[in-house]
């Protein structure tokens, strides 16, 4: 059973494990394990990363990174929350793997996430004038 | 590199839908980079889906992309539903069945579309012309059952917004017999084709593992001999109750992209036929009311890959948080491989072949490094990619 | 009626500038050029550059990306340019008003001469709607 598997393999760095009806899994940990976990997750266990969901709530920034493992159909979804939001930073998985290029680039315009690492880091949706330090899907 | 040379492509374009940015850096006839520049179709629609109740979302995600306008909707019910614990338990039957009916449609209505566009990109308007007209029949069909010839405004949290009547089936199994002999048609010229062959065989490669890498969904991670189709994986509607198959593909170059689209086609029309056999009686709404706190994911295989919704909700009657992953976000940035090491004159039909909503040139300026400068309007890039054809048919002929 | 006018509502070319629309009233657009509608029997031909257009058909609710764009094609057009404004999004910015990304409505950025409404308008509402602008361009030239 890959939920085992996933709990085996990432071990005491994930909690608030807890699944939500058949094929959702949620968790979250520590920004700091971030490339670790998707590593495993993704190189090892070989998931496909589906998308990477930025939010701003009242206690920080949080990405939830939505993995899908398609031989079962089932979605791990992997939470961090970024305390510091006058300057959120992580390190950036797009140097794993290229597929996570994009989304980076639009969470950091959109919310203001500075991605360590990014190979490209600019400005993706947005125009080229937009405002420096307006993040659109800050809340307030 | 001394003689790169920079193509832009873009962001207009007369015959392709969306504008897309595309920067080829080419060597020679070579092209050895690509920079993509999107977000000439950037709405807002996340922070706009926060100011919409539940309800009235579904209207606002159906206008994302009008080829793919059942599958946003769908994604996203599929996600309040996953709050609610589960489509199965709370969608009516026969609302399913609907769901999945107005799915498929919408794949052929999609795929011919593309047959259309890719016909038109390698020179041969003559597909394009009939893939389009072919297409029209499945049109009336959604303006029979949902009263528009594109956004259907079926889904709804719970269940779907109109019934099928029972007359219109009939009128629905006509047209998907009348469609299946204009496929066969298709299959038999483009697959048979040496010109088309020649052109697409080998070209615009992205391989296995590539695909993974780039996280590549539907259609293009299919032709790459990736085994993903949503409507398998994590069945929605009722696509675990027909009988059907997953085209896969292991060449992962156009011309298994386009097999996979033609086959794909067939499958649907079979799928559409179970539904409308096992159609049960009965409600097809089921009148939800709230919606609790919590979290949730819609995914849908749309007809260019997984259409991924994230919805979370905190009791009141808005989503705080609706995160939207299309198929060709992923598919477009693929194109940074697989048109790299190609040639110009194939870049349109790669660039193309993911089917995206992709879009080239108002005017296309090829750029000699400091002094010489040409314009090219958009079709000269589309010219470049016709004659190239008709090279290759004379070739034929000749050796013939 | 002048001569420019004459062959300018005998054929017109026209371009089509998505200005971030979802799509639909392109493929409405495009639709209205293919065999079942065939608008190509009334002259119509979508052309490559705006530089050969009569038309500019604009869809979508220009965001901050697509307004500068708009203005460049309008005034790279040989005038007169008459502009349609096809679907809703184009006419009114419906549902999109409110976006951060919506600066203007397309007729604070280009003047529109006719306002094609739907969404997506049929491509027979597309027709007529051409057909109207090209009775308004007539009329009013013989007016004057």
């Amino acid at each position: 059973m890959i939920k085992e598997e996933v709990r085996k393999r990432l071990g005491n760095k994930i909690k608030d494990w807890h699944k939500h009806g058949l094929r959702r899994v949620y968790f979250s940990f520590e920004p700091r394990d971030v490339k670790e976990i998707v590593a495993i997750l993704f190189k090892e266990l070989g998931m496909r990363f589906a998308t990477a969901s930025g939010q701003d709530t009242p206690a920080g920034l949080e990405i939830i990174y939505h993995f899908s493992f398609d031989k079962t159909g089932e979605m791990f979804s992997g939470r961090v929350l970024i305390k510091d939001k006058a300057r959120p930073e992580i390190d950036s998985i797009a140097n794993l793997f290229p597929g996570a290029e994009w989304i980076e680039r639009e969470m950091w315009e959109m919310l203001g996430i500075n991605f360590k690492g990014h190979p490209n880091l600019k400005r993706l949706l947005l125009a080229e004038d937009w405002p420096e330090g307006k993040h659109p899907l800050r809340k307030g | 590199m001394s003689h790169k040379i920079v193509i832009p492509i873009g962001p207009y374009h007369p015959l392709q839908e969306e504008p897309e940015f595309f920067r080829l850096y080419v060597d020679g006839e070579k092209v050895v980079d690509i920079d993509i520049v999107i977000g000439y179709m950037h709405r807002g629609i996340e922070e706009l889906s926060e100011h919409n109740h539940f309800d009235q979302v579904p209207f606002l995600v159906e206008r994302i992309c009008g080829i793919c306008s059942h599958s946003h909707p769908n994604a996203y019910v599929l996600a309040v539903e996953d709050i609610l614990g589960g489509e199965r338990n709370v969608v009516p039957e026969r609302a399913l069945y609907i769901r999945t009916i107005i799915d498929e449609m919408q794949r052929i209505h999609s795929h011919l579309l593309w047959l259309g566009l890719a016909g038109h990109f390698i020179g041969y308007n003559t597909v394009w012309m009939w893939a389009w007209r072919y297409r029209e029949p499945i049109l009336d069909m959604f303006e029979m059952i949902t009263g528009n010839r594109q956004h259907y405004a079926m889904c709804k949290v719970g269940g779907v917004r109109r019934d099928i009547r029972p007359q219109d089936i009939p009128i629905l199994r006509k047209a998907l017999d009348e469609l299946v002999p204009v496929i066969d048609m298709f299959k038999g010229a483009v697959m048979d084709d040496p010109v088309i062959q020649a052109r697409l065989k080998g070209i615009g490669i992205l391989n296995r593992q590539q695909a993974i890498d780039w996280c590549a969904v539907g259609p293009t991670a299919r032709a790459a001999g990736l085994d993903i189709d949503v409507r398998r994986d994590e069945p929605y509607g009722v696509t675990d109750r027909l009988k059907w198959n997953v085209i896969i593909e292991k060449d992962g170059d156009i011309f298994a992209k386009t097999k996979v689209r033609i086959l794909e086609l067939y499958e649907s029309i079979n799928m559409i036929r179970q539904c409308l056999d096992k159609l049960p009686e009965g409600p097809i709404d089921a009148d939800i009311k709230d919606i609790p706190p919590g979290e949730g994911i819609g995914r849908v295989e749309a007809p260019r890959g997984e259409c991924f919704h994230y919805v979370r909700a905190d009791g009141t009657n808005r989503p705080i948080r609706h995160k939207i992953r299309a198929p060709s976000y992923m598919n477009v940035a693929s194109n940074k491989v697989a048109a790299v090491g190609g040639t110009i004159s194939d870049a349109a039909i790669t660039l193309a072949a993911v089917d995206p909503c992709y879009c080239c040139t108002e005017r296309t300026a090829v750029l000699e490094k400091g002094s010489e400068k040409k314009i090219m309007n958009g079709f000269d890039l589309i010219k470049l990619s016709q004659e190239k054809t008709e090279k290759i048919r004379n070739n034929k002929d000749n050796r013939d | 009626m002048n001569l420019k006018l004459r062959a300018l509502t005998k054929s017109l070319w026209v371009f089509h500038a998505a200005t971030s629309p979802c799509n639909n009233c392109d493929i409405e657009i495009l639709d209205a050029l293919t065999p079942r509608h065939d608008i190509e029997r009334f002259g119509m031909v979508l052309a490559g550059s705006v530089r050969h257009a009569d038309v500019l058909l604009v869809t979508g609710v220009p965001n901050y990306k697509t307004k500068e764009r708009l203005k460049k094609l309008y005034s790279q057009a040989p005038k007169p340019c008459l502009v349609a404004a096809i679907g809703n999004c184009a006419c009114g910015r419906i549902m999109f008003k409110d976006s951060y990304n919506s600066p203007c409505p397309v007729d604070e950025i280009v003047p529109v001469d006719v306002y094609i409404s739907g969404c997506p308008p049929k491509p027979e509402a597309i027709i007529a709607g051409v057909v109207k602008l090209i009775n308004k361009v007539t009329s009013s030239a013989k007016g004057t």
